[in-house]
């Protein structure tokens, strides 16, 4: 009997295609908008969360240290001011501190962010799972000393993203802007441009979407600036620069490994108080989870709204089955009439809403798992976003479930409104 | 001795919304009956037939059908009895419009192992019932058309093979005709019960057209049931 109301439910439906069909939609764009929001909101905390790792301190100008955060590791906003080089020394020579990796802000190339580093950042530089950074192409650049030819200075190494999107290859120069404003004439860099010595292999982090060079490169090219303008009348040429003192005067922040995770605490202690300069240490994982106590408002509202946005759509599967109840009152008479008991009805209602939901929920996932599968390298390259996989979203699948769940179950009350209707009615209906 | 199909024994019914009431002192039908009730309309034809299906129960009096107390019955064990030995025909939008006119007559078989059984005991299969009643009702190049294209004879046509099919002991129909021309109502009545006849179920078929009653053994009037404080 079973199966013969299953195959009533699927002529019925297919003979009301115009309505089941919206309402199938429906259910389908719902189920698209909870996987969405969530698969968002799961993939940018687990870029966010990737981006850096290995770093147990991150130290800059004394500054908020969501703000340090922002600019330290995702290149987001401007460091209002930097901290003097003896700082970074200091911190070199605190015997607790494992490695320290130098970075200074400042510069861009074609909107993508110039870092200022040393040897050390391709070297002890760890994001994802404790991986390491490896090139693709070419070498990496050397601190420059005293004594080497310009030319070194000159050096640029780039993130995966940079070179794909520029389609720069080894040997290419490029030409750096002062500032960091997006698309803004900055006065530029060009007359010392640089020459493209490596490539880096991708990361799914900022790093890709970031032009390295060393500190004294940095220098180089502001040594005939001041105060954020080239100096006027003032023109000193790449191949006289290296007669200058090059050593970086400052830099924007640095990224502290410990020998011991231990005394991490102490050694930020210190670092926040009894330092002869005015610093901010942070500790990352801590930061990041102020990040998401302030973006998790957001959110909240975002799944409140899918989650409303689904259980409208549950809402919606009932009502059009209630109008089309009333419009279906002879299909049960007749139901009825051949031997179809008002169980067999209250049955027969209650599969169709579980088929629908069934049906929409399963093209919905489908449609998000590829949707993800098909814009992942497109949001990789635009905002360096891994998107998480469909079956990973536990948020998301919960709520999907949970709306299933609720359209099946609210697909109970038209069927019991049928099953009174043909009690009060006997066989033959009243239409 | 045969024992009756349908037994009514001094019931009473009365609506509980209106003062419609109905009183049967007596009414038997017997295997192979051919019973005429004739009745206007609003004179509670279709609320006797309800009544004889155990849809409604009376407040008094005693209901037997296939030798069951309808009384002692469950909803669904009733639901069950009605499926299993009767097959019904009304006025008019019996059949299931999106399905084909052949699935529409095998409905009963795929609700009623007992009707499927009769159907493959004597035509091998319910398939094979189905076509031979289609056939014999002069339907069979029709079975694989939707059942909506068809006119309304043809529809009526297809609900007496539907009612027919698993040879269930007893048909109802109420008011099968009215919405016929006089020679599609001819025609039905004659094929309806020639079938009925072959196959040796009972029919009892309400109507208010006396014209009918001609065809049938037993006669009777619902004016005779008709309890006190009813206006006609």
């Amino acid at each position: 009997m079973i199966a013969t109301l299953f195959k009533l439910a699927a002529k019925s439906a297919l003979n009301r295609r115009g309505s089941v069909l919206l309402l199938l939609l429906s259910v389908v764009t719902s189920t698209v908008l909870l996987l969405g929001i969530d698969m968002a909101r799961q993939s940018v905390r687990s870029s966010f969360s990737n981006a850096v790792s290995g770093v147990d301190l991150i130290v800059g100008a004394q500054n908020s240290p969501v703000a340090l955060l922002m600019y330290s590791v995702f290149r987001m906003g401007e460091a209002a001011q930097n901290m003097p080089i003896e700082a970074f020394h200091a911190l070199q020579e605190n015997p607790q501190v494992a490695h320290a990796i130098p970075i200074s802000l400042g510069d861009t190339y074609q909107g993508f962010s110039v870092v200022g580093t040393s040897e050390s950042y391709f070297k002890y530089f760890q994001y994802g799972e404790k991986q390491s950074l490896s090139l693709l192409e070419g070498r990496v650049f050397q601190d420059y000393k005293p004594g080497m030819p310009p030319m070194v200075l000159f050096d640029a190494v780039l993130g995966a993203e940079v070179a794909a999107r520029l389609g720069h290859k080894l040997g290419d120069a490029i030409a750096l802007s002062h500032g960091t404003a997006l698309g803004s004439a900055g006065a530029s860099h060009a007359d010392k441009p640089f020459r493209v010595v490596g490539v880096l292999a991708p990361t799914g982090t900022p790093v890709d979407r970031s032009v390295h060079i060393s500190l004294q490169g940095i220098e180089a090219i502001h040594i005939d600036w001041q105060a954020g303008v080239p100096m006027a009348g003032m023109r000193i040429p790449a191949e006289f620069v290296s007669k200058f003192d090059l050593q970086p005067k400052s830099v924007t922040a640095v990224l502290v490994s410990l020998k011991s995770r231990a005394g991490v605490f102490r050694v930020q202690r210190a670092l926040q108080n009894d330092s002869d300069f005015a610093l901010t240490a942070l500790l990352p994982g801590v930061a990041l989870s102020t990040l998401w106590q302030t973006v998790g408002m957001v959110e909240q509202v975002l799944l409140l709204v899918a989650g409303l946005v689904a259980l409208v759509s549950a809402l919606g599967l009932i009502s059009v089955m209630l109008v089309a109840l009333g419009q279906r009152r002879r299909e049960m008479a007749v139901l009825r009439s051949i031997g179809a008991g008002p169980k067999a009805l209250l049955l027969l209602l209650c599969l169709e809403s579980t088929l629908v939901m069934a049906l929409g929920v399963t093209a919905g996932f489908g449609l998000s798992a590829m949707f993800a599968e098909l814009m992942t390298p497109l949001f990789q390259s635009r905002f360096g976003l891994a998107l998480v996989p469909v079956w990973q979203l536990k948020t998301g699948l919960m709520a999907v479930g949970a709306f299933a769940f609720l359209g099946g179950a609210l697909g109970v009350v038209p069927g019991i409104l049928a099953y009174r209707q043909q009690l009060r009615d006997g066989l033959t209906p009243r239409v | 001795m045969t024992k009756p199909l349908i037994e009514c024994r001094e019931v009473a019914f009365k609506h509980a919304t209106s003062d419609f009431a109905l009183q049967v002192p007596h009414f038997q039908l017997m295997p192979g009956n051919l019973v005429f009730v004739q009745g206007e309309s609003g004179s509670g034809k279709s609320t006797f037939l309800n009544l004889l299906a155990g849809v409604l129960a009376p407040q008094s009096g005693h209901i037997e059908f296939m030798g069951k107390s309808l009384k002692d019955l469950s909803a669904s064990a009733c639901d069950q009895l009605r499926v299993d030995h009767m097959g019904f025909l009304f006025q008019q939008f019996n059949l299931l419009p999106y399905l084909t006119v052949l699935d529409n007559v095998l409905l009963p078989c795929q609700f009623s192992k007992d009707r499927k059984r009769k159907a493959v005991v004597r035509h091998g299969s319910i398939l094979g019932a189905a076509q031979a009643l289609l056939a014999s009702l002069g339907l069979r190049d029709l079975q694989h058309q939707r059942a909506d294209s068809l006119s309304v004879g043809q529809q009526q046509r297809v609900t007496a093979a539907r009612a027919l099919i698993g040879e269930p002991e007893v048909i109802v129909a109420d008011e099968p005709t009215s919405a016929l021309d006089q020679k599609n109502q001819a025609q039905l009545l004659s094929l309806l019960l020639d079938q009925a006849r072959h196959q040796n179920s009972a029919v009892v078929l309400v109507s208010h057209d006396l014209m009918l009653a001609q065809h049938f053994d037993l006669r009777f009037h619902m004016s005779d049931w008709q309890g006190q404080g009813v206006t006609p």
